[in-house]
């Protein structure tokens, strides 16, 4: 069949065999599309106000990224508000993990639940009941506390769920160990469990870093005054958006993708030490997959 | 004994900062919603007082757009899974050694900003760009016009959640066994059956997953709605957020966000009770 099959039997034999790669990719290009235009764009020269149509090439707004006071000062505010809120969920995440995989307690079942309803709720609806909860108390007044509250909220579910994926495999035989040998249980834990649950820990947190210097509707409504980059977006796109904005856009990209990179090597390092877990999955997706399958 | 008391103590001290900022900053406010949308709106205060009218008056004015929220959402979930499930399928078992190139790519919107990636349908489907001089000359869009309708929103709603459909599905055809595969054909059925008869519920619970992870956001947004709808395309978040933003019409705000929660609420434990509760709890929450 082979040798004799004419070109076109080939053609649509070739087709069959590879429909279902033809269509993933075409998925792929249809989910990466946006980003080649936000980079494309990123170099136009706009005639007016709104950088929607292609004018000409220019890289006065990548000399220009810093450039706009307003912007920066809102990337700021996003920044400190996503390491502050990245800090303060990972570390109540994380014990909130350790009692979830290593104890056995009464309540446990609700624990659980607790942590998976706000990842069920839809945005809105935590944003306007944390607004109506603030609105009705009176205090603390909307602005960057309101806002660190909110992001702590939304990222604790997320950073539990990633941590524990990783404490599951986790060998406890090497906490035994530790102890046999005479440490105590702060040093154990220092020495022996930490370092082990580090790189789920720090997945938890890149996620939890991602998750709030990207939201958008939950801190629209609890923001009062102060704007963050997404919120400075936001307000930008009736009068249109600065060109800048893409420019950060793709420095933020870049920025992600090597801490991705960079933690996905950590990791496997990590595991091929301790073999954590018997088959190991790539971070960015898996961290993702995880709360998914969760 | 004392050593028993001892670990139950240490986990609840473990649990309890999380939990109590969650009950305090979550749930608590989920009754002062309910508390709200039962205020009388004064103009200027808002004095509690029963006031169910909130409700029929809210969803009377606003029906059309909470039946708008569920077709978008509706159809955007289920072009997701159509889109996705061949692409959690092609990682899975026909990607090879770019398997991991092709997951980065998925999740490779994640790291740039949201807003900013909606913002860029506006460019792709603006009236002077190439892809809509396409879809003209296909007939798709004859008055050249794609920004401001229906398919517009949907499509930006599909590329936005996506991901969290391919990647419970990958997820869970990724642990599939694949010698079930190949016993099925032993036992000499063809691709399809196979396919219909172990690999597609074999993954069910990825595609429950998925479903609801792309369903339940969706529903609740408007920035899609916003960028890329227009004055007939509002769904009901654009009207939530107008309602407390603009027009500080909290009572109403509240009534039909506290509606919103409790359909989507409704919908998801029905689906739920059909499709089992593993893909949401997970196993071990199942269990526990």
């Amino acid at each position: 069949m082979s040798s004799r099959a004419s070109a076109p039997t080939r053609f649509w034999g070739w087709l069959r065999e590879h429909a279902v790669m033809i269509v993933g990719l075409l998925v792929i290009a249809y989910m990466l599309v946006p980003i080649v235009v936000i980079f494309v764009f990123s170099f136009n020269d706009p005639a007016g106000r709104y950088n929607f149509t292609w004018v000409g090439f220019t890289l006065e707004h990548w000399k220009n990224v810093f450039g706009i006071p307003e912007l920066n000062e809102a990337l700021w505010v996003s920044i400190k508000l996503a390491l502050l809120a990245t800090l303060i969920s990972t570390v109540i995440g994380t014990m909130m993990a350790l009692a979830l995989v290593r104890h056995q307690f009464f309540g446990r079942r609700a624990a659980n639940f607790l942590i998976v309803i706000p990842m069920a709720t839809p945005e809105i609806v935590m944003g306007s009941s944390l607004l109506s909860f603030f609105l009705i108390l009176g205090t603390p007044a909307l602005g960057f506390q309101t806002l660190l509250i909110a992001h702590v909220m939304f990222c604790i579910s997320f950073v539990v769920v990633v941590v524990r994926s990783r404490l599951i495999g986790f060998d406890r035989r090497l906490e035994e160990a530790a102890r046999d040998l005479g440490a105590n249980s702060f040093e154990t834990f220092r020495l022996v469990t930490l370092p082990l649950i580090l790189p789920g820990v720090f997945g938890g947190a890149m996620l939890a870093f991602a998750l709030s210097i990207d939201d958008f509707v939950i801190s629209n409504f609890n923001a009062g005054t102060e704007v963050t980059f997404p919120l400075y977006i936001f307000g930008a796109f009736q009068r249109g958006v600065p060109v800048e904005v893409n420019c950060i856009a793709m420095i933020l990209f870049g920025v992600t993708v090597v801490a991705m990179v960079f933690t996905t090597l950590q990791q496997r390092r990590a595991e091929k030490m301790a073999s954590i877990r018997p088959e190991q999955e790539e971070l960015p997706p898996g961290a993702v997959t995880e709360i998914a399958a969760t | 004994m004392g050593e028993t008391l001892k670990r139950r103590a240490a986990a609840y001290g473990l649990l309890l900062p999380g939990t109590a900022w969650l009950v305090v900053f979550f749930l608590i406010p989920l009754y002062f919603l309910g508390r709200l949308s039962l205020n009388v709106n004064l103009g200027t205060y808002y004095p509690f007082d029963w006031h169910w009218q909130n409700y029929s008056d809210a969803l009377g004015l606003y029906d059309t757009q909470f039946f708008r929220s569920f077709e978008y959402s509706i159809a955007a979930t289920l072009i997701c899974l159509v889109l996705a499930y061949p692409l959690a399928y092609a990682i899975a078992f026909k990607a090879g050694k770019w398997r991991h190139a092709m997951l980065l790519a998925v999740v490779a919107p994640f790291f740039t900003t949201y807003l900013i990636r909606t913002i860029s349908w506006v460019t792709i489907l603006s009236d002077e760009s190439p892809v809509v001089d396409v879809l003209k000359f296909l007939q798709i869009a004859p008055d050249g016009r794609v920004l401001a309708t229906a398919p517009a929103v949907i499509a930006g709603l599909v590329y936005n959640y996506l991901p969290f459909m391919v990647l419970p599905i990958y997820a869970s055809l990724e642990r599939l066994d694949t010698r079930l595969m190949e016993a099925a054909k032993d036992l000499y059925a063809n691709t399809a059956t196979t396919f219909l008869k172990v690999t597609l519920p074999l993954s069910a619970p990825g595609v429950v997953a998925g479903t609801l992870l792309t369903f339940i956001p969706a529903t609740g947004d408007y920035v899609n709605a916003q960028f890329l709808g227009g004055s007939n395309n509002q769904m009901i978040g654009n009207v939530i957020q107008s309602l407390y933003l603009k027009q500080s019409d909290y009572p109403a705000a509240a009534a039909l966000s506290f509606v919103l929660m409790a359909i989507i609420l409704i919908i998801v434990l029905i689906y739920i009770r059909f499709a089992g509760s593993e893909a949401l709890m997970g196993e071990e929450g199942a269990a526990a």
